[in-house]
């Protein structure tokens, strides 16, 4: 702090002369100020978003008479009073294990043989760095994909198949950066110890290393899904609008929570927005319950490597 | 386990040799699984050239190969320099600067909002707050990140446009604003990125060794010069590295653009008037379910392609940062 270096002064004021402490003091405390008033405008925001939507969800169900129930047993219609996100629901239950089953097992393969395996060739170099590129990729140019390669492509039409594909391929890097960093945190010493009994690597991976840093990836795993679940534009850019029906199996036509979310937000009746606002309430619940396994998981298991 | 190993010391035909060509199957099957990332993104690269140039030419390359005749329709110097952006129309305008200004305009404008925020929080959380204000504001703004983009377009719609700003349009301005508006899009995009500036800055900042600020709490600085003279230029790299991703994350958004900005493609300095992404007219598209081998089909793959370079670009400069990065600090 600067108010240390006072009694100074006294003795060479020739050399202090020039700087003036209060100023200094004050200049850190205006800073201070500053600084923290930015911190708090990402909070405010957060604050009013969330209030806006308990406000909306309130007025909804006061003024608009939804009914929770009939909200959530009903599937989507063009009828403002008739409409309900049960279709919109079970797509994203059934996008969500689908995009599991898809992303799941080659990421977190593509991860082992990226942390155990991979010499550090050229390849795995341009593995590493097209890796980091491809999380940057925005998630619409996934969408685009899934509807050139697949929707259109092998004529497989806006299926949820095609959604499940399009978001398993978002969730891939996040899944296999995640993954790795579950490997990184398994001692090498647990894999040195296998290896001196004489374990191959594979042995060493499938017994040793994999079941200590299974907690660590299905976090990884989980937190990505949760991420999935809320993206829209791929799914727009598949087709999944203007369905209502409730999906029965991956080879149905479907829409699903955030794309119907977007269909009621683009309404111009004040009622569909205040659906909207029911519906994000319903998908935030499902993060949060994603969010809170995850947590729940890694709080868990962390002690035990 | 493979302890067994030890009483067959003979590699052939044993169980060791079945440990170790399982050992090479696994490898083999890991490695393919590992490539699948080069897959997709050499399948982004030719399924966006490939259905551009239909869009360009009238025909997708794979069809010229199959003799499909090639004939412009659109020229590149229309496409880059063309100020009438409806491909669907019935006297089509084939120039993308609309749409391109749209998302720049949007780009700027979020990081007007996010970089000044963002760097402000990354200092106070890495020099001045106490461990008590951390733990409880760096989750905070976590949770920010983590809501999905719907939710800020819907917020975007619902509040900031008809609530916060159509009362300033109104009574200063004299605007009546519409259901879109640039400037919803701008605030709403860079609140979303703040958290994205401000956890990048901050780990770059909180990477700068304690003896840089030691020596200079030494010299009698305050808290204030070393923020400024001391850990934001020791920082600058990752700093910088956190505002291309913050862009670059904004080039690319398109859910609460859609919802917040609109769908108007125009060239305006009007921030209160609705105007049109480069995403949100792809969202557009999609929504009218343009039939394959229409115009408006192949237009999609166009700006999609456009819109995949710029981000792109943005994200190998980000690593280029980062690598200077690494170089500063062992």
């Amino acid at each position: 702090m600067s108010t240390d270096t006072t009694p100074a002064t006294e003795t060479d004021d020739g050399l202090f002369a020039d700087i003036d402490l209060g100023w200094e003091h004050r200049k850190n405390q205006l800073f201070l100020g500053i600084i923290f008033a930015a911190s708090m405008f990402g909070v405010v925001m957060l604050v009013l978003l969330l209030l806006d939507i308990a406000t909306d969800l309130y007025v909804g169900l006061t003024e608009f008479n939804i009914s929770i129930v009939d909200f959530l047993t009903r599937d989507g219609s063009r009828r403002e009073e008739l409409s309900g996100f049960r279709g919109a629901i079970v797509a994203s239950v059934m996008l969500m294990a689908l995009t599991a089953f898809l992303s799941f097992f080659v990421g977190v393969g593509s991860a082992i043989y990226l942390e155990e395996y991979a010499p550090d060739t050229r390849i795995t170099r341009l593995i590493e760095a097209n890796l980091a590129n491809l999380a940057g990729v925005p998630s619409i140019v996934y969408g685009l994909l899934a509807l050139a390669a697949f929707v259109n492509g092998i004529g497989m039409g806006p299926i949820l198949l095609g959604g499940a594909i399009a978001l398993a391929l978002l969730v891939m890097p996040i899944i296999i950066v995640s993954t790795q960093e579950a490997l990184r945190a398994v001692p090498d010493g647990v894999r040195n110890g296998s290896y001196a009994t004489g374990a191959t690597e594979w042995q060493t991976i499938r017994n040793v290393v994999l079941p200590a840093a299974m907690p660590g990836i299905l976090t990884g795993t989980i937190l990505a899904l949760a991420r999935a679940i809320g993206e829209t534009a791929p799914l727009i850019m598949v087709g999944a609008l203007f369905t209502n029906r409730m999906p029965f199996g991956p080879f149905d036509r479907f829409s699903a929570m955030p794309t119907q979310i977007y269909n009621w937000a683009a309404e111009p009746s004040q009622h569909f927005i205040h659906l909207a606002a029911t519906g994000i309430v319903v998908l935030l619940a499902f993060m949060f319950v994603m969010n809170g396994i995850a947590i729940y998981l890694r709080n868990k298991y962390e002690t035990e490597v | 386990m493979s302890t067994d190993t030890t009483p067959e010391p003979g590699i052939s035909g044993g169980s060791a040799q079945r440990d170790l060509d399982a050992n090479k199957r696994a490898r083999r099957v890991l490695f393919g699984c590992a490539t699948i990332t080069v897959v997709t993104t050499l399948a982004i690269f030719f399924v966006l050239i490939d259905n551009a140039a239909s869009y360009f030419f009238g025909a997708r390359f794979t069809e010229m190969l199959m003799g499909a005749s090639l004939e412009q329709s659109v020229t590149f110097t229309e496409f880059f320099t063309g100020t009438r952006w409806a491909p669907d129309h019935a006297t089509p305008g084939h120039g993308i600067l609309p749409v391109v200004f749209g998302t720049l305009a949007i780009t700027v404008g979020a990081a007007f909002v996010s970089i000044p925020i963002g760097t402000a929080t990354a200092i106070y959380l890495s020099e001045y707050a106490s461990d008590g204000v951390r733990s409880k504001l760096k989750p905070t703004l976590e949770i920010l990140a983590g809501i999905p983009t719907i939710v800020y377009g819907y917020f975007a719609i619902a509040f900031i446009n008809p609530v916060l700003l159509a009362p300033i349009a109104s009574t200063l301005f004299g605007i009546n604003i519409g259901r879109y508006s640039m400037l919803s899009g701008m605030l709403v995009v860079g609140i979303m990125t703040i958290p994205m500036v401000s956890s990048i800055s901050e780990d770059a900042m909180s990477a700068v060794p304690d003896d840089l600020r030691n020596g200079a709490y030494a010299l009698g600085a305050t808290k204030y010069d070393v923020s400024t003279r001391i850990v934001v230029p020791a920082s600058i790299s990752g700093i910088f590295a956190s505002y291309i991703l913050a862009v670059s994350r904004a080039i690319g958004e398109t859910m609460a653009v859609t919802l917040a900005a609109g769908f108007s493609a125009n060239i305006t300095t009007n921030p209160f008037s609705e105007i049109m992404t480069m995403t949100a007219y792809m969202v557009q598209m999609a929504r009218g379910t343009s039939a394959v081998g229409t115009v408006e089909y192949q237009s999609l793959f166009a700006v999609g392609f456009l819109l995949f370079v710029m981000t792109l670009t943005m994200n190998l400069l980000n690593d280029w940062f980062k690598r200077r990065f690494q170089e500063e600090y062992r």
